[in-house]
Order: structure tokens, then C-alpha cells, then sequence
């Protein structure tokens, strides 16, 4: 009897994403003056596509298994689809209609829980924030739930001797840190340029079977902590800039003449200062 | 690595047909399109003669999007302010298998894909292949990009006019400007009961018509008009060589025939939608690549399946028809032993029997014909002047009608022997 060797498991990084209405179509109702979510187009979070790339180039470099993480409605299937068409391996979606309302509090408690039952992880990347809200709190809040280190606004993450290194963007300039597997780090948005989905992975699509929902049941998931009863978050109003009207004139005849007048006015209403 | 028994570049008419053929038969297939979704990167005049498409879903006509069935032919020389038109009506053009219709490609080509798949092939849309996977020489898939191969027994390159896989397979040499014209379209909207009223339509008949002369400014080409549910479908097919010897923009000849009174009569009151320019292959069978090689098989515009013969202007037809001989070809070549390009020949006997390449070979002297300038310019001014004769009555005394022809055939500035030929080479192209 042959004694097999020991089963070298790949690193598993969870790469948690949340689909987010298309920055470049947003579009404010008129009437409510709140954000239109129906009917605008969606994609991944800007900064989560930032931190699946960077889980992509590890899984390139040191051959990796990237499990993709979402939780939201099962119209999230679609940024999970393109996740898997990008290069991740399989998918989990945390549906259940308890969780609808949640604020990051209850959202970092329910992700962590998932993640558990996902286990095996070594690395767990998110993005700095998201574009629909921008609070910032989900990743170190999962962190936390999972006693993980965590290293935060990441934009290069290298794995080295079974440590994870980190550039880190401070305020004055970068630092580097090196912390233990498993940890967190969140990633800033465009640090990479996230690739195309393949032929590959679109076929794997296809084929079905990559992306899982899971209800809190599933998981295990306390209804006690989540939902919109459960979030300490109160939105009290929400305020659109509104433009301040602009006086509109302006100057004809002579070009020379014009350009002189153009500046006088500036002059007078102290835009310029000669 | 993903793996398929045949992978089809191109959800257009060709590609889809061909897909659903080989899915019938039982091969796994992958049908791969550019476009976020079949007939969005689709373009062409706008009228289908649905003979081949009868062959391929004999029930077609129950669900297909028709915008209309051309009840009403019309040819019409234009000068730069009048024209000269030949119309036909009859029941007849809407029978059975002659019966042709208007469409909008994004419908039509989303309904043929979705056939497709009904039958078992795999869509995958948003990927461009620009190259076959190739190894010693032989073929074995397609590649992507570094990476992304997809395995595939049978490739065929379905990817219309560009033909950039078709020349990188080594299949054909690169495109020369005189091989292909640009066509160019504006969708202009209109509301269907003014369509009918105007065109003389009822519900779902439609007009097709053809512009020759002034349309092109002279330059060799055409133009076209086809009545569509709620819109119109105008433009222009011109040669790529004239436009860029005569330092013409395509987009301002666009507006010069859209400008014309007897354009404008059709489509006044309407609002331009959409604007879609497209290459079309345009020397018939004189520019038939290679139509395949081992585990390689050319269909449609990527084949240069196309016709036009100065009176019809066919491409959707051949392409279909030709994705029906591929998916046969497949079948028969695999049950020889595979796909290798003696097993694959028998391509072109399946061509042949759906008169695919026997139509184009007969109309091959049709586009060395319609290059000629003369019919683009000195004719219809010719037959303008004559009608002009014939029609005006202002009390200055009438000549004889053979008088007037005999007259204008003489003056015109073309030698009357060369006429001659020209009207003899156009009787025999045609």
C-alpha cells in the first residue's frame, strides 16, 4: 500500500461583492429627489471589481480557489454570473427576504456567518467601499465578527511565505504590511483594471451549477440580527445638491470689443483679479 | 478546457442557421456572437426572401418578427430632381416560398438565435474571436485570448463581411477596396397607418424599393427603401473605391439621397432613429474565399454569399441556405470519419443542391456589370431626357416616340457600339 502524499490544498480567497446600480447612469427622481434603482443598469461595485482582479492575479500567480460572496436580492445572480465569467471559481448568494433593509451592521454580521459555513478561507479581499452608499464599514466589520488582522485601502496584495504583503495607501504616501493567513483586506478602487469575462468562463456559466443561494436558515443565521428592525442606521433625509442658478449673458459684436467686456464683468463680480 | 463537437463565430442569420442544423444533428455547439446580443451588431437593407428560411423552420411564419410582406416591387431611376419608376404588384410575390418580408435584424436574428438554442446550442454573446486555436497546422478550436481556447472537432466561421477569422484561418487574402462596398441606413420612424396610407398598404404589406442614378451621386452603387412595421429603412450601398477616389463622404451621400423629392416624398414627417453603416461583400462568387479546410467551414457574407443583380439584392437568404449545407456537411463529413477536408468537400455539393453557389455563378457577371459606370450615370439621364420628351406637353409639337429614343441614343456621349455591348452585357448578367 502506497502512502499518499499530504493533500496540498489550494489558498482560498472569498472575494465579497455587491451589485450596484451603473455610476454613469444614475439618476436622481425628481419628485422624491431619491436615487433611481429601477430600470437603471447594474454592474459590481466599482472597488469590489478592483478586489476580485486582485483575487484573479493571485489565483494566476500561486493557482487559487476564489469564491465570490454576495447578499442581496437573486438579481445579483447577474454581477455573480460575470464574476465566475471573469475567472472565480463558484459563487454563493445570501438571499432571504429577512435581510432586505439591513445596514452594514447587520450586513458584516450575516457575510461573516456565511463565510464560515463556507470555510477553508486563507484570504479574504472586499472593496474599499461601495459607490451606492460609501460607508466603508462592511470589510472591517467582517473583520471583526471573524477576529481576523485586517488591512485596509490595499492596492497591491502579494502572497509570500504563506503571509499576505500589502501596500497600503496612507495619506502621506504607502506603507507595506505583512500580516498571517487567514486575514482581510479591503481594496481601493482603481488600483487594477479588472479583466474581461472569457469565453471559458461564460461557457462555465452556461453550464450552470456555479452560483448557490443560501437563506439564512442555511447559514444559521440569527432573523434576530438582521433586517431593517435590526440596523442602528437611520437614514433621517436625503438632500440633493441643487445648482444655484446661473445668469447667463452674452457678448456680441466686435470680437475685440466683446473679450473686453467679457473681462470687465469678470473683474467687477471679482471672478478674476488683474 | 472546454469542449465542443462544433463552435459557430457569429449569431447572424448564417451562424444561427448553421447552429441550429448541427444542433439537430446532434452535435454539442457553441454559438458565439460580438455582439451583448444576436442582431445588435447586425446590419443590412432590410427584406428577406424567406425560401431558405421555409427549409429550415417549415413553420417559420408562426412566430418570426415580419415587419412586412413586400406586396409591391419598385425600380426607380433618379436624376437630380426626377425620377423614373417601374412598379410591380401581384399576390404572387407573397406565396409560399416566394414570399419575401422586411425585418429589423435585432429581432430577427435574436428569434433565429433563440431556435437555435431551442434545438440544444449553447449562446454565448460579448466575445469577439479573432483567431482559430491551430496546432501543427491543425485546426482545434478557437482562441480567444491567451488562456481562453475552446476546443471545437468543426469551426465554422460565420462572422460576415470583415472576415478578419476567415483571413486569419488563411482561408482568404485581405480585403481589397474593390471587393467590398459600404452600405449605409437610417431607420426613420413613422407611425404604421401613415406607412399604409402613403405606401398604399394594408396591415402587413409592405413595398420594397430600388434607386439607381442620382442615389449614388453616379457612383457605382444604389439605393434602397423597404416599408417596415413603423419605420422605414433607407439608404445606400455604394463601392468603397468610388467613395474613396471621388473623396466622398458616405454620411453626406446619405443626406443628399435622403434630400432627394422622390425620397422625400416617403418619408417626410418622420424622424431619423437610427443611423448603421456595414461592409458588404460585393463580387459575388469572383470573391469566394476558400470555402473550408480541416475542421473549417466558411457561411454567409463571410463567404461572400451574397447577390446583387441591379434588380434584387439577396444576402439573408444565401446565408441561411449556406448554414443549412454547413450543418449538413458537418453531418455527412462525420459520418465519413470526421472532419477533415476531404470529408468536408461535400460542402459544396450541399451548396450546390440549395443553388447557393448556383445562383451566384450565375449572376457572377452581374457585379463586373453593375461596376460599370455608365449604368450609374450616362443611362438613367438618358431614359430621364426620353421621359421627359415623352410626358411634356407645352404646344410646341410632338415628335414620334421612336423619334425621341432614336434621338437620345444618338447624342448621348457614349459611342453606339459600346451601348450596344453594354445592353448586351447586361441582358446576359442578368
Amino acid at each position: 500500500m502506497s502512502v499518499s502524499a499530504p493533500e496540498v490544498r489550494p489558498m482560498r480567497i472569498i472575494v465579497c461583492i455587491k451589485q450596484v446600480p451603473k455610476a454613469q447612469e444614475l439618476q436622481v427622481d425628481p419628485v422624491t429627489q431619491t436615487l433611481k434603482r429601477v430600470g437603471v443598469p447594474s454592474e459590481i461595485n466599482p472597488p469590489d471589481a478592483n478586489a476580485l482582479e486582485v483575487a484573479l492575479t493571485l489565483k494566476d500567480r500561486h493557482g487559487a480557489e476564489v469564491v465570490v460572496l454576495s447578499m442581496g436580492p437573486t438579481s445579483f445572480d447577474e454581477s455573480l454570473e460575470r464574476a465566475i465569467a471573469m475567472g472565480a471559481d463558484r459563487s454563493v448568494l445570501l438571499t432571504d427576504r429577512i435581510l432586505g433593509g439591513s445596514d452594514t451592521v447587520p450586513t458584516a454580521y450575516a457575510l461573516s456567518e456565511t463565510i464560515q459555513k463556507i470555510g477553508g478561507y486563507d484570504l479574504i479581499l472586499c472593496g474599499e467601499e461601495t459607490t451606492d452608499a460609501s460607508t466603508g464599514h462592511v470589510g472591517p466589520g467582517i473583520a471583526g465578527h471573524l477576529d481576523l488582522p485586517q488591512l485596509t485601502y490595499v492596492s497591491e496584495v502579494r502572497v509570500v511565505d504563506g503571509k499576505v504583503r500589502a501596500r497600503r495607501t496612507a495619506e502621506d504616501g504607502t506603507e507595506w504590511w505583512e500580516t498571517a493567513m487567514p486575514s482581510m483586506c479591503t481594496v481601493n478602487f482603481g488600483c487594477n483594471k479588472p479583466r474581461s469575462p472569457s469565453l471559458t468562463g461564460k461557457i462555465r456559466v452556461k453550464r450552470g451549477g456555479l452560483v448557490v443561494h443560501w437563506s439564512c436558515s442555511d447559514v444559521g443565521i440569527d432573523p434576530k440580527k438582521v433586517g431593517l428592525l435590526n440596523s442602528p442606521t437611520i437614514v433621517a433625509k436625503v438632500d440633493t445638491v441643487k445648482l444655484p442658478p446661473r445668469e447667463g449673458r452674452i457678448f456680441t459684436g466686435d470680437a475685440k470689443e466683446a473679450v473686453r467686456a467679457l473681462f470687465e464683468a469678470l473683474i467687477r463680480d471679482n471672478v478674476i483679479a488683474l | 478546457m472546454e469542449r465542443f463537437d462544433a463552435v459557430v463565430v457569429g449569431a447572424g442569420p448564417a451562424g444561427s442557421a448553421a447552429a441550429l442544423t448541427l444542433a439537430r444533428k446532434g452535435f454539442s455547439t457553441l454559438l458565439v456572437e460580438r455582439g451583448r446580443a444576436p442582431g445588435v451588431k447586425g446590419m443590412f437593407g432590410g427584406r428577406i426572401y424567406s425560401w431558405a428560411l421555409h427549409d429550415l423552420i417549415p413553420d417559420w411564419a408562426k412566430d418570426c418578427p415580419v415587419e412586412r410582406y413586400v406586396v409591391r416591387e419598385n425600380m426607380s431611376f433618379l436624376t437630380e430632381d426626377s425620377s423614373l419608376a417601374i412598379s410591380f404588384d401581384s399576390p404572387k410575390l407573397r406565396e409560399g416560398r416566394a414570399a419575401s418580408f422586411t425585418a429589423l435584424r435585432p429581432k430577427f436574428d435574436a428569434w433565429l438565435a433563440k431556435k437555435a438554442q431551442d434545438a440544444g446550442a449553447m449562446l454565448v454573446t460579448g466575445i469577439r474571436v479573432d483567431d482559430l486555436w491551430q496546432e501543427q497546422g491543425r485546426v482545434r478550436g478557437v482562441a480567444v485570448a491567451p488562456n481562453d481556447y475552446v476546443a471545437a472537432d468543426l469551426v465554422v466561421i460565420a462572422e460576415g463581411a470583415p472576415s478578419v477569422l476567415t483571413r486569419s484561418a488563411g482561408l482568404k487574402s485581405d480585403l481589397e477596396p474593390r471587393e467590398v462596398s459600404v452600405g449605409v441606413k437610417e431607420t426613420i420612424e413613422l407611425p404604421a397607418e401613415t406607412i399604409q396610407e402613403r405606401f398604399g398598404l394594408g396591415a402587413k404589406e409592405g413595398a420594397a424599393f430600388i434607386f439607381a442614378g442620382y442615389a449614388s451621386l453616379g457612383l457605382r452603387g444604389g439605393g434602397f427603401l423597404y416599408t417596415n412595421q413603423s419605420t422605414l429603412s433607407v439608404g445606400l450601398v455604394v463601392s468603397s473605391e468610388d467613395l474613396a477616389r471621388k473623396r466622398i463622404e458616405v454620411a453626406e451621400l446619405q443626406t443628399k439621397f435622403r434630400t432627394h423629392p422622390s425620397i422625400q416624398r416617403w418619408i417626410r414627417g418622420g424622424k431619423i432613429v437610427e443611423y448603421s453603416a456595414h461592409l458588404v461583400p460585393e463580387l459575388g462568387a469572383g470573391m469566394m474565399p476558400r470555402l473550408w479546410r480541416e475542421g473549417v467551414l466558411v457561411v454567409g457574407d463571410a463567404a461572400g454569399f451574397l447577390i446583387n443583380n441591379g434588380y434584387t439584392f439577396r444576402g439573408v437568404d444565401l446565408a441561411i441556405a449556406s448554414g443549412i449545407a454547413a450543418g449538413e456537411a458537418a453531418d455527412a463529413a462525420r459520418a465519413a470519419g470526421g472532419m477533415t477536408e476531404g470529408h468536408l468537400a461535400v460542402y459544396e455539393k450541399f451548396l450546390r443542391s440549395r443553388n447557393v453557389l448556383t445562383d451566384l455563378e450565375r449572376f457572377r457577371r452581374a457585379p463586373l456589370f453593375m461596376k460599370n459606370e455608365r449604368l450609374f450615370d450616362v443611362y438613367p439621364r438618358m431614359l430621364m431626357e426620353i421621359a421627359e420628351r415623352v410626358y411634356t406637353v407645352d404646344g410646341r409639337g410632338k415628335e414620334r416616340l421612336f423619334d425621341i429614343v432614336f434621338d437620345e441614343a444618338t447624342s448621348a456621349s457614349v459611342p453606339k457600339l459600346k451601348m450596344l455591348l453594354d445592353l448586351l452585357q447586361g441582358a446576359r448578367s442578368m
